[in-house]
């Protein structure tokens, strides 16, 4: 009973908000061509014939670099920005007076804009097999499962770590300042820029401890059939999202203590 | 006997505020060392409301009232004191606690600004646990009541300001609250807009019994919806009261302009005993007690010619305007 009013909830939030991110369909769609990030690596290293060094294939990296494509654009999450500005604005406010904790509205945006932005990321993928014929390949159905599964453990650790830095908004007001710091590692140890492959092994090791590398790096290589540790990888996916969860819980408990209700 | 649905024993409230000097000289000083200062907002207050009262908040600006409906809310957590909302302590905002209020806020929304105002509803009302069937129910009950039928599916941004409030205020009752925290509903809207804002509200609460506690700068608002009112100067609560005593109080005469039908009788009226203010050929004004205007008026009519005579009712803005720049008032 309870489980199906939750259910209930999210399913309508999703549905609004599916409702409201089509109406920004041109923005997302720019969105979306504005995270080919990867094919630019893709070019610099098979280029330079970097992919050498690592024993990895032309086609075998140009996969990784399309499935870290993918990858980015289901696990993108801005909520820092979003709550910074609510919470500023005192459009915060109204939610939380709701039965229903504020993070669920962001989630349901992230989610909704997540399946707007799906087909223009199949039209991005479309024209890379066209200039990449090679490339072209299909995933089995056991790993495009878990890489889906993967996916998504990803966005939750992104989304966690992001909204524990958006609630320092009730000390700090300006957290997204915060949540630029954490851009840097997340940019160069994720294996957006490069895969965690290449690193040299003793920083490998360190890198394996942080929760970056399973937010591009595992799920890419998952999918694109790269070597990857399946139980390890969803096991330390799922350990950083129960570390992440009451840290998250405990800060926004402690937090709406401090909430002023500026602006309104 | 009606039982208290707020109470608030002692209850204070202060905010760290950091300040800085103008020019460089105090910006790279405040770069490097911050001066903060606790300010006291709220100071020592205490008052209970009943089931079903409408309870007008006045002050000046930054006196403390939004301050004080945010408390009661469970919006922001008080420093010191207590507070009961229909047995709740607001601030752990425990769900029954929130199936059971609401807050608007004038300048603030809560609709989704590029959707029709049909969508936030849904919405609401699936947050607050109704069925599509009961929400429906609900949103065309409410909507003919605040006679918006037509604006539901047009998207909000495309709303006029008046149209937006009252859709607002759809969005924050769906879930049918009993009690009601509004701050400044009708700011921005216009005469009508307020009237018909009003006008809903009291029947909402005659209807519910709901519990109505109101913060607005136009006295309009206070003096038709509200019998009683807290009056908050700094921080602290400077009357607690009936309207209609606080008015007596502080406008405790009233000016009769009166027409007689010759200037003989006008100088005999002056000389009658009544305090006279002015005075102009066969016209002239006089200030009568309000406990004594029956008498005085049948006095007048009963042993002089008069025209026409006109009862001046004080500016209650005039009158609101005293409470508002004064600490303490004693009825």
């Amino acid at each position: 009973m309870i489980s199906n009013l939750i259910k209930r909830k999210i399913f309508t939030l999703l549905k609004v908000q599916y409702s409201n991110m089509l109406e920004y369909r041109v923005e997302i769609a720019l969105w979306a061509i504005s995270g080919i990030i990867p094919f630019f690596m893709l070019n610099i290293w098979t280029n330079n014939n970097l992919n050498q060094s690592i024993n990895i294939s032309d086609v075998m990296l140009s996969r990784y670099f399309l499935c870290a494509f993918f990858v980015r654009q289901f696990s993108v999450v801005w909520v820092v920005f979003s709550f910074e500005e609510d919470s500023l604005m005192g459009k915060v406010s109204p939610y939380l007076i709701q039965p229903l904790n504020p993070f669920f509205r962001y989630f349901a945006q992230h989610l909704a804009e997540q399946i707007t932005r799906f087909p223009f990321a199949v039209i991005i993928a479309f024209f890379f097999f066209i200039f990449n014929p090679e490339s072209l390949w299909i995933p089995n159905l056991g790993i495009l499962l878990l890489s889906i599964v993967s996916t998504f453990l990803s966005f939750l650790i992104q989304f966690l770590i992001q909204s524990i830095v958006a609630c320092l908004c009730f000390w700090t007001e300006k957290a997204s300042s915060i949540e630029r710091l954490l851009f840097i590692p997340t940019l160069f140890l994720s294996g957006l820029l490069a895969p965690v492959v290449s690193f040299p092994a003793y920083v490998k090791s360190w890198i394996y401890l942080t929760p970056f590398p399973y937010l591009i790096d595992f799920p890419a290589n998952l999918l694109s059939g790269n070597e990857a540790n399946i139980s390890g990888g969803l096991s330390m996916q799922i350990l950083w999202i129960f570390l992440l969860f009451p840290l998250f819980k405990k800060i926004w408990s402690e937090g709406t203590k401090k909430y002023t209700a500026m602006g309104s | 006997m009606v039982k208290n649905i707020i109470d608030v024993r002692n209850l204070s409230k202060s905010f760290d505020i950091s300040s800085k000097k103008p020019g460089l000289k105090g910006t790279i000083k405040h770069f490097f060392r911050r001066q903060t200062k606790s300010l006291k907002v709220i100071k020592d207050i205490s008052f209970e409301i009943k089931e079903g009262e409408i309870v007008g908040f006045l002050g000046a600006n930054g006196a403390g009232k939004t301050t004080i409906l945010k408390m009661l809310c469970g919006l922001i957590y008080p420093s010191k004191g207590s507070i009961s909302v229909s047995g709740y302590l607001p601030f752990r905002r425990r769900e029954n606690f929130l199936k059971n209020i609401t807050l608007i806020m004038g300048q603030k929304q809560q609709l989704i600004w590029d959707l029709p105002p049909i969508e936030s509803f849904y919405l609401n009302a699936s947050i607050y646990d109704l069925d599509k069937f009961e929400a429906k129910k609900r949103i065309k009950k409410l909507s003919e009541m605040l006679e918006i039928d037509d604006e539901l599916f047009i998207p909000v941004r495309k709303l006029s300001l008046g149209q937006r409030m009252k859709s607002e205020l759809l969005a924050a009752l769906i879930h049918e609250p009993n009690i009601l925290f509004l701050d400044e509903p009708t700011l921005g809207l216009d005469i009508n807009a307020q009237r018909n804002l009003r006008k809903f509200l009291k029947k909402y609460n005659k209807e519910t019994n709901a519990t109505i506690c109101l913060t607005s700068h136009y006295m309009k608002d206070i003096t038709s919806l509200c019998k009683r009112v807290i009056c908050v100067h700094e921080g602290a609560i400077s009357y607690d009261g009936k309207l209609d005593l606080l008015l007596k109080k502080l406008s405790p005469v009233k000016e009769i302009l009166i027409v007689c039908r010759s200037e003989e009788d006008a100088i005999k009226l002056e000389n009658y005993g009544f305090t006279v203010k002015n005075k102009n050929k066969n016209e002239l004004t006089i200030k009568i007690e309000n406990n004594s205007i029956t008498s005085s008026l049948k006095t007048i009519l009963n042993n002089f010619d008069i025209e026409d005579l006109f009862i001046n009712e004080p500016p209650i803005d005039e009158i609101i305007g005293k409470v508002l720049i004064k600490k303490d008032y004693d009825i």
